[in-house]
């Protein structure tokens, strides 16, 4: 990269791969001409765990929990992903009460990954009390989530041919209970991110993505819809019971960090309504048909609208009991050039360094999801680790 | 600032932290059908294997007593996915409700 400059001075900071101000390791590259980031470069490698080639060595039923692995706070996305996706396979009906439970456990997910990313977010601006405040209520969520499925974090509900377990009516009750409690909290919250002074201080007018780059660079998920563009999977390409379950898409169009809070709070609100809707029509019947361990030959893509945004997986089959190939793309991936372009400062655009961790914050990263790029030379017998930069230069193998 | 009137309010009502492990252990909710740590029992068991073939961590390792094949579980590998409770034609794999089993010695963590 050339640059010039009145200064004529540039800096190059590396924040991280092990930084206090990350969670999970990432190289964050900034060129920076005084307080001003003029550039960014993200190096997401550092958590390459093998995890496709890992799924082809495991029969499918193995494979929900290794996928259940791929991220803790979207786990019950990636297995509705990965249930769906071998589904397609067997061509199979899935009971409708299993996929409304199937829905409401993603709703609840949702509302706890929101308010987790929430307590992030406040705490990577220095507003420990609202972080604290949130963190507490997410624990009704989470209650709520280990008495339906059996454990607070990797819920392991669905699997191949509907869900494990049946939702208990006392359980409905409670979780009506605690949606009404939420629902008037989440409401407070967001009372506070429309006016408290250091919420918008930190997050109006901080990582700014303008809608024709968010189409541009491919963004997913809250981050896309915070630029003004209507885009979300489980209305435009309705899975489980979408279809039925009434919900509106969240969109802001301020562009910026703070318009990405509040699509999230936004959001929130609706899963309480989906939730709720979800308890009231649930239809009774089984919860789940049994299939054959190994599905027909053939491959198959699903998507599900992650809490970040959209989820891939791809799958192909062999006619045995293990995936030929398994593919993931999760939504962070999609997220990192949106990121590259919100840390670099354009006309009167600036980013000081001291906005990098809430606008890196802002599109909800979870690394270990991502990285899988790793690059292998046969005749040198090398392996590497790509980075984006050299991605962008890519002219073959050599 | 918009926080102050709720912080306040905070200053008369009960502590929401739980003093675990330091107490509170009563107050711990623990819901009917949580996945803890998995109790066998042999009378019931065949030997079939499905609990190894599914387990996705390798944590029931099929091996061969005096009655016949059986699996062991090793609870440190385990992921309490319920998976071999599930497949269990016989019943014979429970998993309670027990989730306190941290300890420094890897042979205790073991279910035969």
């Amino acid at each position: 990269m050339s640059f010039s400059s009145s200064y004529e001075r540039f800096f190059d900071i590396p924040i991280g791969p092990q930084h206090p101000a990350l969670k999970e390791p990432i190289l964050l590259r900034l060129i920076v001409e005084g307080e001003h980031v003029v550039a960014a470069d993200v190096d997401v490698s550092y958590t390459h765990r093998g995890v496709e080639r890992a799924m082809q060595e495991r029969n499918y039923i193995q494979n929900i929990y290794l996928a259940e692995r791929i991220c803790g706070i979207c786990n019950v996305a990636h297995t509705l992903c990965y249930c769906q996706n071998i589904e397609g396979l067997y061509d199979v009906e899935i009971p409708s009460r299993a996929l409304y439970i199937r829905v409401l456990v993603e709703e609840l997910a949702r509302i706890h990954s929101h308010l987790l990313w929430l307590g992030v977010a406040a705490h990577e601006i220095g507003f420990d009390t609202l972080f604290m405040y949130i963190w507490r209520d997410r624990e009704r969520v989470m209650d709520l989530i280990e008495e339906i499925t059996g454990n607070r974090v990797t819920s392991a509900i669905n699997t191949i041919g509907g869900v494990r377990r049946d939702i208990k009516p006392e359980t409905c009750d409670r979780c009506l209970k605690a949606m009404d409690y939420l629902e008037e909290r989440i409401k407070y919250y967001k009372k506070v991110c429309e006016i408290d002074p250091t919420v918008i201080a930190r997050c109006a007018g901080v990582g700014i993505l303008k809608p024709k780059d968010a189409i541009r660079l491919c963004a997913v998920g809250p981050t896309l819809r915070a630029s003004n563009i209507k885009n979300d999977v489980r209305a435009d390409d309705p899975y489980a019971v979408h279809d039925e379950v009434p919900f509106n898409v969240i969109v802001y169009d301020t562009n910026d960090t703070l318009a990405r809070v509040l699509v999230r709070i936004d959001e929130m609100l609706e899963s309480i309504n989906m939730v709720r809707y979800c308890i009231e029509h649930m239809p009774s019947g089984p919860v789940r048909v049994r299939l054959k361990l190994s599905p027909p030959v053939g491959e198959h893509l699903s998507r599900v609208e992650a809490p970040r945004g959209e989820l891939i997986h791809y799958v192909k089959s062999n006619g045995t009991e293990k995936p030929e190939r398994y593919k993931v793309r999760t939504p962070t991936f999609g997220n990192i050039p949106a990121l590259c372009e919100m840390l670099t400062s354009k006309g009167d655009y600036v980013v000081n360094i001291a906005d990098v961790p809430i606008a890196f914050a802002s599109i909800d990263p979870c690394l270990s999801c991502t990285a899988r790029v790793v690059m292998l030379d046969r005749e040198k017998e090398k392996l590497w680790v790509g980075s984006l930069d050299r991605l962008r230069r890519w002219r073959g193998w050599g | 600032m918009a926080m102050l009137l709720e912080v306040f309010k905070h200053l008369f009502k009960k502590r929401a932290t739980l003093m675990y492990p330091f107490g509170d252990r009563e107050k711990i909710p623990v819901p009917e059908g949580l996945r803890g740590k998995i109790s066998f029992n042999r009378d019931l068991c065949i030997g079939c294997g499905l609990c190894a073939r599914f387990c996705p961590s390798g944590a029931a390792e099929l091996v061969e007593d005096e009655k016949g094949k059986r699996p062991i579980f090793h609870i440190d590998r385990c992921l309490f996915c319920a998976q071999c409770e599930e497949v269990c034609p016989r019943k014979a794999i429970t998993l309670t409700k027990t989730f306190e089993i941290a300890g420094f010695d890897r042979s205790n963590l073991v279910v035969k």
